[in-house]
């Protein structure tokens, strides 16, 4: 194999396994929310175990991208998508650790609230647009859709809207009767991660543009 | 971002062919005051005889046959009143290979100045010092200006070399490959001395080093087949070029 093209099947490696990264930490929001809804402890317990490989996939990615960078000098297509790659990867991997946060809460949420609550209805419906934009944000930067970035970061103020509207019932709860407050903070402490897993969302899809142009946030990086 | 430096050299709708084979095509491309202008591309493509036009250097390969204009400040280059001694005293070059003329070193600098007239040995032996500073070799040689220039590294050779081009105190200064032959360490020396000329010279140069091109220039010009593909700010045409045959070139898809 010619130099340059083991150096493109480096490139498209790199590629896969962002895309498999992405998967993975999407999934694992999935099954949180999942978790979430049926009340499934064991579930839970299995995604705090499995943050451990999205952990494991950014370290891959990143080792991916310093070798990249080290043995080919990378310019112009090449550059934009390693510094991409090492760039949303940080992000992904806290998507993964979000997922995990929940997943943690979840065994004591259960116990304090019950099965059909309102407001975990709304932070699993909110969970699900935060969980939508994970896997658009991906698709938009596997095909450079600057369209579609852009309506990732869009989408992500029906996010912060509902977060502020749970937060709103949830403080209305405690008002209500304050020996619930430690069944509001749970829910308060899940919505929040979903809100943080939107903005990392947002992250990826504000990449799109620089792997296109070189253009970050409307401004140049070079 | 456009280039706001008055150009120093300014080519417009060049053509040149040696004999039938037309080796550039209507190139046009400003060269800014003390900057340093990259010029890449693959064998072949015209980036040496785009260079070696600036100081009429092709006039005498046979066949050769020239149309267009370059202008040096703003006089024709190829006018009749234009003095060759004058232009290429204005626009001065060091090849690929150092080639110090086998004299000393001493003899190496003044031989310019010696050329036009300068006879004050005072005067010569300031010339030498200046230029050899200029060039980062004072310190290296300056208890052997009497040796020959053939007794020095390949690397100081170059230095020499680009101290002799120093000494007619030129405008514009053209350089081929100036780095090709030497190793890292010289190579060094020699970008961080292009670094420092920029400050008082415009710097013209010729190479086939992506990463010395990305270093130490502040513009880039992609030459392909007797065309200027594309000229831009170094960071633009390493990080964004806008062409595709320039992204292919410089990422190593071909050449």
């Amino acid at each position: 194999m010619s130099i340059r093209k083991q150096y493109d099947s480096d490139l498209e490696a790199l590629k896969t396994a962002l895309v498999e990264m992405g998967q993975n930490a999407a999934e694992a929001v999935e099954n949180a929310l999942e978790a979430l809804c049926t009340a499934d402890t064991a579930a839970a317990q299995k995604i705090v175990q499995g943050d451990d490989r999205i952990n494991n996939m950014e370290r891959d990615i990143e080792h991916r991208c310093m070798t990249l960078l080290l043995r080919q000098q990378p310019v112009a297509g090449d550059l934009r998508h390693i510094s991409t790659a090492m760039k949303v990867v940080t992000d992904i991997e806290r998507m993964g650790d979000h997922a995990s946060d929940i997943a943690e809460i979840i065994p004591h949420l259960v116990t304090v609230r019950k099965e059909g609550d309102p407001a975990v209805s709304q932070a699993i419906a909110m969970g699900r647009k935060a969980y939508q934009m994970i896997l658009d944000a991906m698709d938009a930067l596997t095909a450079e859709d600057e369209i579609a970035a852009r309506r990732v970061i869009a989408a992500d103020d029906a996010v912060d809207y509902d977060f502020n509207a749970i937060k709103h019932t949830l403080a209305q709860e405690i008002a209500a009767d304050p020996a619930k407050v430690d069944a509001a903070l749970d829910l308060l402490m899940v919505i929040k991660y979903l809100e943080r897993i939107g903005d990392h969302a947002v992250n990826v899809a504000e990449w799109v543009q620089f792997v296109r142009t070189g253009r970050y946030k409307d401004e140049s990086m070079f | 971002m456009e280039n706001t430096n008055v150009p120093v050299i300014s080519a417009k709708d060049l053509n040149l062919w040696y004999g039938d084979f037309k080796a550039l095509k209507s190139i046009s491309l400003d060269v800014g005051e003390r900057e340093i202008t990259a010029l890449i591309g693959p064998s072949g493509c015209g980036k040496s005889t785009f260079l070696k036009t600036l100081n009429r250097m092709n006039d005498l390969v046979p066949g050769v046959r020239i149309e267009g204009d370059v202008r040096l400040k703003g006089e024709d280059i190829f006018a009749r009143k234009m003095e060759l001694t004058d232009l290429r005293r204005r626009v001065g070059m060091v090849f690929q290979k150092a080639n110090p003329f086998p004299m000393s070193i001493y003899d190496n600098i003044t031989y310019g100045p010696k050329l036009h007239g300068v006879r004050n040995k005072a005067e010569l032996d300031e010339l030498v010092e200046t230029s050899l500073r200029g060039a980062a070799l004072w310190d290296e040689v300056k208890d052997r200006l009497k040796k020959s220039a053939l007794g020095l590294s390949g690397g100081q050779q170059q230095r020499l070399c680009i101290a002799r081009a120093l000494a007619v105190k030129p405008e514009v200064l053209l350089m081929d490959e100036p780095t090709s032959a030497l190793d890292p360490g010289s190579t060094m020396k020699v970008e961080e001395l292009m670094s420092e000329l920029k400050k008082n010279y415009t710097v013209v140069i010729v190479t086939h080093n992506m990463q010395q091109a990305a270093r130490i220039s502040d513009r880039t010009a992609f030459f392909l087949l007797g065309e200027l593909v594309e000229v831009g700010p170094t960071n633009q045409i390493f990080s964004t070029p806008r062409d595709k045959r320039t992204e292919d070139y410089i990422s190593g898809r071909f050449g």
